[in-house]
């Protein structure tokens, strides 16, 4: 409930982590892995996580996470780990999740979070890939008229997300429409959901998978639809501190891995079966060829773990995002063999 | 002769030694976490300074007292933060003393209902957390106040609903002629209370400054307005459709309900301390001296305002010194409910968006540090003026 202090506490520690921690943290280019070295001590893979999102990560009644960026942590625990089980999940507001990343209150930080210039390059962090491709979209009431983003006026108000790229997109947008609008950003998406359902604003504004995930939380979603156009690319992904290289080929690897499974149908309740494949490449993913694991330090099992314990992407996403009703349709979040957009260099 | 001030004898130099090697020891240490910080940013790749304050800030603000739009500074935004937080204090320490002041004094009404309902009052507000009560009044008015094509009109020239309280913008013409004119009303209001006084210590003559007061007040600004080409028009807000079923009001001035909940919520809370401070000042006021001034022939009035306040005055000062304080700290609490103030605005999107942490967040410390260091000289100073003056 006390949001904005527990905000406060949380910034003001990892400030005084940054502070106090002696001169830690791997240094860049060194073959060692400090983060990896210290997960293994600790056992358990220290992951920051949403708030609660639908689909991507949310907590169930009895603390249990789920959802396709949890799914990335778990990759991760089970190629270092060996256990899908052994994350710490951290849930962060936008605005504390980069604080608790480049302190070392957490390793990766998977929390629907997009990949831009600024971020990548400015404030010591590294995106090391694409778990969901999104756009930002608006929601607005389906008697309200408005069948497009071309039917709005001068005038119009706009609740959303305060500490995300969608204030940004929101500015550019209108802007370039020429359009007045009264920008209302709250701390919390709840708050975002109950003044919009209140009439407080006109439209809501944020990533498109976000505004099916929140509209099954209005006092009647069928009042409400989400708008066709999308005004912005959000690719939505897992982030690592700068500095580390293998840790960050390590969370990396382990997303890909789970997207090269789905290419080549490998999957949760097949992949010890096909130790013996013929394809090379299915051999390389079950670990059954090759040396791969050894380059981050990890045994050569570590793929075949991630792929039985958590499954591939198709798996995840069905599981966390077509089942539960918030995008059935995988879009451009489909492998590009099929007319989606992921696509994975090699593993080999 | 210099000897003799270092001596560990001499009672000054003892004195001042434990202190400079405390004040030495708090030097060290937050050099010593300064450096390490340093350190431990380069390591990480993050760089320490101030230049971002220049950049664009590239997002928008609901609610500004100032001119700002997004291509404006992250500087300006602070500046538009820090003036919505002045904003709500300065609201909510204005209704909170008002009220605070009617609820303590209600509390000692020979009125049972009256004393009751004060003391229901305070003992409902002041024990429910802040938060809660902002959240309350937020979302409460939020379900409760119509749409804007209902909205509920005061004589068709303000319109509260929903979306905000729009009330008509004063559109001034030679608006510094007339600020002018309330200044030197102001001067001329203080000299005639200097004289007033004058003349009823030293001839017992009794003036009425309140009447004069006031008729200065209005005649000396409305004399602008009919000789010196001052003039004041309203722009009305006026119902607007964006479509089918979307209404809003164009012209005149909004006032969001963010501002409006945030500023009944902290006003309501801190009244019921402020309340108890004023019991306790006026409580603490001997019986003996409301008898004494009744017995050399004041009035009721004038006991109340010559003999209790002044006395009353003297206790209720600091501890109300304090609620003022908590009100403007607890202002930041704003963010929950999207009020643009420093937090949300500053501490929160513009640290987002550059993610220099320690820089925003140091800058924000001491921008309510000053703030409350502000409030506290100003009410000393009070505080001082009301203190028994012995002759």
């Amino acid at each position: 409930m006390i949001k904005s202090i527990k905000t406060w506490i949380l910034v003001g520690f990892a400030s005084l982590l940054l502070v106090a921690c002696g001169q830690g943290g791997g240094g860049a280019g060194s073959k060692k892995s400090k983060t990896l070295e210290n997960t293994k001590k600790a056992g358990f893979v220290k992951c920051g996580v949403s708030q609660g999102l639908p689909g991507f990560s949310n907590a169930d009644a009895s603390g249990n996470w789920s959802g396709i960026d949890v799914d990335v942590c778990r990759a991760v625990a089970a190629a270092v780990l060996g256990d899908a089980d052994k994350v710490k999940y951290t849930p962060l507001s936008a605005k504390e999740r980069f604080t608790a990343l480049t302190s070392g209150e957490i390793d990766v930080l998977a929390r629907n979070t997009t990949w831009t210039l600024s971020r990548d390059a400015d404030i010591g962090l590294t995106f090391v890939g694409v778990n969901f491709y999104d756009g930002q979209g608006f929601m607005v009431r389906k008697n309200s008229g408005i069948n497009s983003v071309n039917d709005f006026k001068n005038g119009i108000s706009a609740c959303t997300n305060t500490g995300t790229t969608t204030e940004l997109n929101m500015r550019d947008f209108f802007n370039s429409k020429n359009i007045s609008y009264e920008p209302i950003a709250f701390e919390k998406a709840d708050e975002v959901v109950q003044a919009y359902d209140a009439g407080r604003c006109d439209t809501y504004t944020t990533d498109k998978s976000g505004l099916a995930a929140q509209r099954t939380k209005m006092s009647n979603p069928d009042e409400h639809k989400v708008l066709p156009e999308t005004i912005s690319k959000e690719p939505l992904g897992p982030v690592v501190r700068q500095g580390d290289a293998v840790w960050e080929d390590i969370v990396r690897w382990s997303l890909n891995t789970m997207i090269e499974a789905e290419e080549y149908g490998v999957n949760s309740s097949n992949a010890s079966s096909l130790k013996d494949s013929e394809n090379p490449a299915i051999k390389r993913l079950v670990g059954s060829e090759g040396e791969l694991g050894a380059a981050f330090g990890l045994d050569n099992d570590w793929s075949l773990r991630i792929i039985e314990q958590v499954g591939n992407y198709g798996e995840s996403y069905k599981k966390h995002i077509a089942d539960t009703g918030i995008l059935p349709n995988r879009g451009p979040n489909q492998l590009w063999t099929k007319g989606g957009i992921l696509y994975v260099p090699p593993a080999r | 002769m210099i000897f003799k001030k270092f001596n560990i004898e001499n009672k000054k130099a003892r004195d001042l030694i434990p202190q400079a090697i405390t004040i030495l020891a708090l030097i060290s240490v937050i050099i010593y976490f300064a450096t390490n910080a340093q350190i431990n940013m380069g390591n990480r790749g993050i760089s320490f300074g101030f230049g971002f304050l220049n950049q664009e800030a590239s997002f928008d603000i609901t609610f500004s007292m100032i001119e700002y739009d997004g291509s404006n500074s992250y500087g300006r935004a602070f500046l538009v933060g820090l003036l919505n937080t002045i904003l709500v204090s300065a609201i909510g320490i204005f209704f909170a003393t008002i009220m605070g002041v009617i609820v303590g004094i209600s509390r000692l009404s020979d009125n049972y209902l009256i004393a009751k309902v004060a003391e229901w009052y305070v003992e409902i507000f002041r024990n429910i957390p802040l938060i809660l009560q902002i959240f309350f009044w937020y979302f409460a008015a939020l379900r409760a106040l119509p749409l804007p094509e209902n909205g509920i009109s005061f004589y068709d020239i303000s319109f509260l609903t929903i979306k905000g309280w729009y009330v008509p913008k004063f559109i001034w013409t030679n608006f510094n002629i007339f600020l002018l004119s309330v200044m030197a009303a102001f001067i001329a209001i203080y000299f005639i209370n200097s004289y007033a006084t004058k003349q009823r210590e030293q001839f017992g003559k009794q003036i009425p400054t309140t009447i004069i007061s006031l008729a200065t007040l209005i005649l000396i600004p409305l004399i602008t307005f009919l000789f010196l080409g001052v003039s004041l028009s309203f722009e009305y807000p006026v119902l607007k459709q964006l479509s089918p079923t979307v209404f809003t009001y164009a012209g005149g001035v909004s006032i969001i309900p963010e501002l409006i909940a945030l500023a009944l919520a902290l006003s309501m809370y801190t009244a019921t301390f402020i309340a108890e401070n004023v019991r306790a000042g006026i409580l603490g006021v001997g019986k003996g001296q409301k008898e004494a001034a009744a017995s050399i022939g004041l009035n009721k009035n004038q006991i109340l305002k010559l003999v209790v306040m002044p006395q009353a005055l003297r206790i209720i000062i600091p501890p109300t010194t304090n609620q003022y304080l908590n009100l403007t700290k607890n202002s930041s609490l704003a963010a929950a409910i999207a009020y643009p103030d420093i937090v949300l605005v500053f501490a929160g999107t513009a640290l987002m968006q550059t993610g220099r942490a320690i820089e925003i967040i140091s800058i924000t410390m001491l921008t309510y540090l000053t703030l409350s260091i502000s409030i506290s000289i100003f009410m000393n100073w009070y505080n001082k003026k009301m203190a028994i003056k012995e002759k």
